[in-house]
């Protein structure tokens, strides 16, 4: 027995009902969904489908038009909450890395925590190249970006996000622009945040990434959640007939 | 040429260290203030979209002449009293500013949306994502024609003739009007001009393959 008290302190981030509209067309219908405190969340569903659109919520990069979220115990619907305290604690990896070309490697690692955090030099030193060090890409701490492979940017992106020492990680499709033979190397070091206990929300089609990975599966379509699903289970027999197609068509692939 | 040089030597170098300082002080003035109202452009604020429009749409579209007659003229008829070089110095750096903004502007919107939400979900606040990231990239992008901007706004400078500010062309036509040997004097202050606008000129074109 779980009491509720407990329940409510254990979700990191927790959307409900929660519509959006952009002018006519209705982006995300009732959204109801939690992701507790160490748990990873990976969002599928066909382009267009909203799992951009939701993610990207959570961290206030997009509104919502009705409902409640609760990010962090910040709820995003007042409008007297403070983003920017949202932002430190959750980090962003993006499909297109968004690096920030006139910062060398170093630099975009350190710059958030020197504004955001007002780490001490030193130690934000030590901890970037720790970080580099661990997503395997410290040689490069002195290039720009433009220097980079998309799978090398993929990894500097994520120790980025790392540096602020969040509580929770959102990737959207953060292997999607990346050429094959580098797709491996970002997952490998988002399997190893995972396992460190990080809570984390995983907007992609890497299905073996799923798999493996998730502790739910969630799977939206026209805006709407068809499916919230223990993994093993939703990769065994997936209910819905538009998710059993879509898992068909992309394992295919 | 020489003779005009050697003779009247005083009030051109003069003339020449008036140009000189009004130029720098629009240009620092009108570089700031036209990013700001460039940023104010690109705020999600209708308001200071409005304010940024008018600002810019004001002082771009009315003869410098006319807004440096504003200050000489009117200002200190109404409100307080400005000497010709000010007067002219702040017309300048209003007129130049607008055309500042617009080239900024075009700048900060030319960088990649993603720049900026890159460092806003990094926990940066607009201003901080602004300084540190967009506006060094904006710039870069707008080297070529600011420096078109700054060139013009030297050579604008001369507006202080007509507003008794004692710059480069007052000293030329009043050298021209006294001596008549109008041909050399005018040379001369043109080749004035050119020692500043030229190395002005390379340097921006230095800074442009620098920053590629």
């Amino acid at each position: 027995m779980i009491a509720p008290k407990e329940e409510k302190e254990m979700a990191m981030i927790e959307f409900k009902n929660v519509e959006k509209y952009y002018d006519k067309f209705h982006a995300l219908k009732n959204i109801n969904l939690k992701v507790d405190k160490g748990e990873v969340v990976v969002v599928i569903g066909p382009s267009g489908s909203g799992k951009s659109t939701l993610i990207r919520t959570i961290n206030g990069l997009e509104d919502f038009t009705e409902g409640q979220l609760l990010v962090n115990d910040y709820d995003l619907a007042d409008s007297k909450t403070d983003l920017n305290q949202i932002r430190k604690d959750v980090g962003m990896v993006f499909q297109h890395f968004n690096l920030y070309d006139n910062k060398t490697v170093l630099e975009n690692i350190m710059l958030a925590p020197k504004l955001v955090l007002k780490r001490d030099p030193k130690e934000n030193k030590e901890l970037a190249m720790r970080l580099l060090k661990s997503v395997g890409v410290a040689d490069k701490a002195e290039s720009y970006p433009r220097q980079l492979s998309g799978g090398q940017k993929q990894r500097v992106a994520i120790a980025r996000s790392l540096a602020m020492k969040p509580k929770a990680l959102l990737f959207d499709e953060p292997t999607s622009a990346l050429d094959p033979e580098m797709i491996d190397d970002v997952l490998n070091v988002m399997k190893k945040i995972a396992t460190e206990g990080m809570t984390m929300v995983v907007v992609t089609h890497e299905m073996g990434f799923a798999r493996e990975v998730a502790d739910r599966v969630i799977f939206i379509d026209n805006g709407e959640i068809l499916e919230d699903e223990k993994a093993d289970v939703f990769f065994k027999a997936p209910k819905e007939k538009r998710a059993q197609q879509f898992l068909s068509k992309i394992i295919k692939h | 040429m020489i003779n005009v040089f050697m003779q009247h030597w005083q009030e051109l170098l003069l003339g020449f260290g008036n140009t000189l300082l009004c130029s720098v002080i629009a240009l620092f003035f009108s570089l700031v203030i036209g990013s700001a109202f460039a940023i104010f452009e690109v705020l999600p604020y209708k308001v200071l979209h409005i304010v940024g429009r008018v600002y810019i749409e004001v002082f771009r579209n009315i003869p410098l002449l006319v807004i440096g007659m504003f200050f000489y003229v009117v200002v200190p008829q109404f409100f307080v009293t400005l000497d010709g070089f000010t007067a002219g110095t702040i017309g300048l750096t209003l007129y130049t500013s607008a055309f500042i903004a617009e080239t900024v502007r075009a700048g900060i919107q030319a960088v990649d949306d993603g720049q900026m939400e890159g460092a806003r979900a990094n926990g940066m606040t607009f201003m901080q994502a602004m300084w540190h990231i967009i506006l060094p990239q904006a710039f870069r992008y707008v080297i070529p024609p600011l420096g078109n901007q700054f060139i013009n706004l030297v050579k604008n400078s001369s507006v202080l003739a007509f507003v008794a500010g004692f710059d480069l062309m007052y000293q030329g036509d009043a050298i021209a009007s006294t001596t008549f040997d109008t041909f050399n004097t005018y040379i001369v202050v043109g080749i004035l001009y050119l020692i500043i606008t030229l190395p002005l000129s390379y340097y921006m074109r230095y800074l442009e393959k620098k920053l590629a």
